[in-house]
C-alpha cells in the first residue's frame, strides 16, 4: 500500500495511465501539483508561454499519436486562457485531459483571488468534467477522465482540482484502478448488422456512388480499412478538411477535398451521386454550403458515425449506422466479399467517365505569375516536393490553410493537423510543438500566415527551450487574406481592418531574437533552393517568411446559397 | 408538439446544469422542469417538457443521451402515460367570493390547505391543462400567487424507466 499526497497521486495516476508528457504553465492554485512534478521523473512537463498554447500543443500531440493530450493550468486566468484550446479540441473531437488548479475548497464560491468557475465556463465545450472533492477520488477520476476522453466520440475532459486537495502534507492510500465502468456511459462497440447489410446492398446496387469521409476515419483508425473498401469497390472517394489522409490522396480514386474549397470534381460528383456513403463525417455547413434543401438532390444517404447525434442532424440519412468506423468498415468488407449483388460495371465505367471529364477542368491549376512573384500554391507544391510528402503538416487558419489542404497530398492519416471545426488562428505553431515532441525525428512543418502566427508567436521561446526543429512556412500576403478575399467577393473590395502592411514585424529578426534561424524569400527563382536549405537544417527551427502574391484567392469556392455544384473556379469563372 | 421527457441521471453535482445548459446551448426550449432523487439515492429523475417537431425532439433526445451523467431517458409522450403537476395558489376570498372560490375548487378537486379571513391557499394536482383550466375558472377572483411544480410523469402499464 502506498501513501501519497493528492499532488503525488495525480502524477502517479498520469504515469499509470501511460502519460509521458504534459503541457502546462504554473500558478498559485497549481503549485502543489508543480511540486509533485518536481519530485518525480516519469512524466515530462513542457513549459509553454501561454496556456492556450498548452492546449493546442496537447491537441497536436493527440491528433498525431491518437493518445489523449494532457494539459495542466492554474486557476482563474490560467484556466480561462485554456478555453480556446478546449473549444478547438471539442469541435474536432480530440481527446484532451485538462487539469486546472482551483482555489481551496473552503474558498470555493467566495470570489477568492484567481477563482473562476472552470466547470461552469467550460461546460458547453467539454465532453465531461470533474470537480475533485476529495483527494482519495483522484485515481478513480483520472481513470474515468481518460476513458471518457478517448472512447466513443472523443473529446476534452476537464478535471478541476481545489488547491487543498493536492496538499503535500496529507497523504492517502493510492491504488490505480485497472478497469473502469460507468453505468451511464456506454460507447457503442459495433454497428447494427441489419443496417450495415442494408447499406451494403444499396451501395453495391449504386450506379453513381461516392464515398465521403471525415475526421472520424482518422480518429477511429479506419484509414486502412477505408482504403481496402474503396479499392475493392472501385468507387470514387472524397475527404473533408478533417478527413484528409484518411485515404491516400495521390491515388487515382481520390477526387480531392470536397466542400467550400473542394475540387470541382469532388463537389460535382457529390451533387450528381445516386448513393453517398458518408463515414465519420457530419455534413457540416462547410460541406453542405448551409443549403440542405439543394444538397445532393438525387442521393440515397448511408451514414456511418459513432455519434448518433451527428446522424440526420442536418441532412437526413436513409440508412443510419451508429458505430465505430473501423468495426463497421470491417463488417462491410466481409459482406461485400460474400455478396451476391454484382457491381454494375458498365454504369460505374460511365460514372468514372463523367468524373474524369470533370477532372479536365483542372480546378487546382496554378497559373504562375510570369515574373518573380510567388504564388502561395507554389510554396505548398515546393513543400510537398521537398518533404517528399512525408512531413507532419500543421496549419493555422486562413487562405494558407486551404492551400495546404489542397496542394499537400496527404497519403497517411494523422499527418494533417489543423483546426477544422473552430477555425482557431494561433493553432499551428503550438500544435507543431506537440507533434514534434511526439515524434522528435519527424519533419514537422507549420504552414501559417503572418496574421495567424502572431496569435501564438511567443511559443518561439518554448521551441527554443526544448530545441524543437519545426519549420515554419509563413505565407506572407501582408493581410488577413481570407477576410480580404471575402471582402473582395462580397463587399466590393472594402478592406475593413484586414490589412496592416506598414506594421508587420521583421520575422527574420524576430526568429533570430528567439534564437532561431530566419529566412526571407521574395523571388520565385529562390523559392525551392532556400526552402531546401531550410529543411536541411535538421536540428534548427527555421522561420521561412515567404512573400506571396497578395491578390491571390482560394478557388474553387462555393457560391453562397448555392448547391454543391455551384462554385467559383477563378475570379472570372463559375461552374 | 409538446413532449414530456423523463431522465434518469446520476445524482451528481453538475449533472442538472449540464442538462439545462444543453438546452440553452442548442437553442431548445424548456417549458417546465422538475427534479428529485429516486428510491435509489444515487439516481435523480428529471422530467421536463419541451416543444418541437420530430426532428428537433430526436436531436434533443440524442444529445441528452450523450451526456455522461444521463443513464436513461424516455419520451413519455410517445406512449400512453400519466402526467401530473401540483399547484399551490393563493387567492383573495372575501364576502360572497369566499363560497364561490370554494365551490370552484371543489369542482376541480382542489383542497383548501390554508385560510385567513381574506384569502384561501388551494392545492391542486392534475395535468397541466387541468391546472390551466382552474386558473381560467377563477377569472374575476384576484390571484395573489401561484406556485407550480412543473410536470412529472410515468408511463402506463408495465413499462418502467429504470437501470
Ligand atoms: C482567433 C481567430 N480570430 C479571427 C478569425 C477569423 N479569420 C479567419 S481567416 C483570418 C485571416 C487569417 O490571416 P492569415 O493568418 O494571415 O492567413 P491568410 O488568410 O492571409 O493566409 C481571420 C481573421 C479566426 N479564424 N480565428
Ligand atoms: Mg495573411
Amino acid at each position: 500500500m502506498t501513501l501519497l499526497s493528492g499532488g503525488d497521486m495525480l502524477l502517479r495516476a498520469l504515469h499509470d495511465e501511460g502519460v509521458d508528457i504534459i503541457f502546462g504553465y504554473p500558478g498559485g492554485a497549481a503549485l502543489h501539483i508543480y511540486d509533485a512534478i518536481y519530485n518525480q521523473d516519469k512524466v515530462e512537463h513542457i513549459l509553454v508561454r501561454h496556456e492556450q498554447a498548452a492546449t493546442h500543443a496537447a491537441d497536436g500531440y493527440a491528433r498525431a499519436t491518437g493518445k489523449a493530450g494532457v494539459v495542466l493550468v492554474t486557476s482563474g486566468p490560467g484556466a480561462t486562457n485554456a478555453i480556446t484550446g478546449i473549444a478547438t479540441a471539442y469541435m474536432d473531437s480530440i481527446p484532451l485531459i485538462v487539469i486546472s488548479g482551483q482555489v481551496g475548497r473552503a474558498s470555493l464560491g467566495s470570489d477568492a483571488f484567481q477563482e473562476t468557475d472552470m466547470i461552469g465556463v467550460s461546460r458547453p465545450i467539454v465532453k465531461h468534467s470533474f470537480m475533485v472533492q476529495n483527494p482519495e477520488d483522484i485515481p478513480d477520476i483520472v481513470k474515468k477522465a481518460f476513458y471518457i476522453a478517448t472512447t466513443g466520440r472523443p473529446g476534452p475532459v476537464v478535471i478541476d482540482i481545489p488547491k487543498d486537495v493536492t496538499d503535500p502534507s496529507t497523504k492517502f492510500e493510492y491504488t490505480y484502478p485497472e478497469t473502469v465502468k460507468i453505468r451511464s456511459y456506454i460507447p457503442p462497440s459495433k454497428g447494427h448488422s441489419g443496417q450495415i447489410k442494408k447499406a451494403v446492398d444499396i451501395l453495391l446496387a449504386a450506379s453513381r456512388p461516392i464515398i465521403y469521409t471525415g475526421g472520424g476515419v482518422i480518429m477511429g483508425d479506419g484509414s486502412l480499412l477505408l482504403t481496402e473498401l474503396v479499392r475493392k469497390l472501385g468507387y470514387p472517394v472524397t475527404n473533408t478538411l478533417m478527413g484528409l489522409g484518411g485515404y491516400p490522396a495521390p491515388d487515382k480514386q481520390f477526387l480531392g477535398m470536397l466542400g467550400m474549397h473542394g475540387t470541382y470534381e469532388a463537389n460535382m460528383a457529390m451533387h450528381e451521386a445516386d448513393v453517398i456513403l458518408a463515414i465519420g463525417a457530419r455534413f457540416d455547413d462547410r460541406v453542405t454550403n448551409s443549403n440542405v434543401k439543394n444538397f445532393c438532390p438525387n442521393a440515397i444517404i448511408l451514414h456511418v458515425d459513432i455519434d448518433p447525434a451527428s446522424i440526420s442532424k442536418t441532412v437526413t440519412a436513409h440508412v443510419p449506422i451508429v458505430g465505430p468506423v473501423a468495426a463497421v468498415l470491417k463488417e462491410m468488407l466481409e459482406l461485400i466479399e460474400s455478396a451476391k449483388t454484382k457491381i454494375d460495371s458498365a454504369a460505374l465505367a460511365g460514372w468514372w467517365e463523367k468524373i474524369n471529364h470533370w477532372r479536365t477542368r483542372d480546378s487546382l491549376k496554378v497559373t504562375p505569375s510570369g515574373n518573380e512573384t510567388i504564388k502561395p500554391q507554389q510554396v505548398i507544391q515546393a513543400l510537398y516536393e521537398i518533404t517528399k510528402g512525408d512531413a507532419y503538416i500543421t496549419s493555422d487558419v486562413g487562405q494558407h490553410q486551404m492551400f495546404a489542404a489542397q496542394y499537400y497530398h496527404f497519403d497517411k492519416p494523422r499527418r494533417w493537423i489543423n483546426s477544422g471545426g473552430l477555425g482557431t488562428m494561433g493553432f499551428g505553431l503550438p500544435a507543431a510543438m506537440g507533434v514534434q515532441l511526439a515524434f522528435p525525428e519527424a519533419t514537422v512543418a507549420c504552414v501559417t500566415g503572418e496574421g495567424s502566427i502572431q496569435m501564438n508567436i511567443q511559443e518561439l521561446a518554448t521551441c527554443n527551450q526544448y530545441a524543437l526543429p519545426i519549420k515554419i512556412v509563413n505565407l506572407n500576403n501582408e493581410a488577413l487574406g481570407m477576410v480580404k478575399q471575402w471582402q473582395d467577393m462580397q463587399y466590393a473590395g472594402r478592406y475593413s481592418h484586414s490589412t496592416y502592411a506598414d506594421s508587420l514585424p521583421d520575422f527574420v529578426k524576430l526568429a533570430e531574437a528567439y534564437g532561431h534561424v530566419g529566412i526571407r524569400i521574395e523571388k520565385l527563382s529562390e523559392l525551392k533552393e532556400k526552402m531546401q536549405y531550410a529543411f536541411s537544417l535538421k536540428d534548427k527551427l527555421v522561420f521561412l517568411d515567404i512573400a506571396v502574391d497578395k491578390e491571390e484567392h482560394v478557388y474553387p469556392m462555393a457560391i453562397r446559397g448555392g448547391a454543391m455544384s455551384d462554385m467559383y473556379l477563378s475570379k472570372t469563372e463559375r461552374s | 408538439m409538446r413532449r414530456i421527457i423523463s431522465i434518469l441521471m446520476e445524482n451528481q453535482p453538475g449533472a442538472l446544469s449540464r442538462v439545462v445548459g444543453l438546452f440553452s446551448q442548442r437553442n431548445y426550449n424548456i417549458n417546465s422542469l422538475t427534479v428529485a432523487p429516486t428510491e435509489d439515492p444515487s439516481l435523480s429523475r428529471l422530467t421536463l417538457t419541451t416543444v418541437g417537431d420530430d426532428r428537433k425532439i430526436e436531436q434533443i433526445v440524442k444529445h441528452l443521451n450523450k451526456l455522461v451523467d444521463v443513464a436513461k431517458l424516455v419520451d413519455l409522450t410517445e406512449g400512453s402515460h400519466i402526467e401530473r403537476e401540483l399547484m399551490l395558489i393563493k387567492v383573495k376570498a372575501t364576502g360572497a367570493q369566499r363560497a364561490e372560490v370554494k365551490r370552484v375548487a371543489d369542482i376541480f378537486r382542489g383542497i383548501v390547505v390554508d385560510i385567513t379571513p381574506t384569502m384561501y391557499t388551494i392545492q391542486l394536482a392534475g395535468t397541466s391543462d387541468k391546472l390551466d383550466g382552474f386558473l381560467a375558472a377563477l377569472a374575476g377572483t384576484p390571484i395573489l400567487e401561484v406556485a407550480r411544480t412543473g410536470v412529472s410523469g410515468i408511463a402506463r402499464g408495465e413499462k418502467v424507466l429504470s437501470l
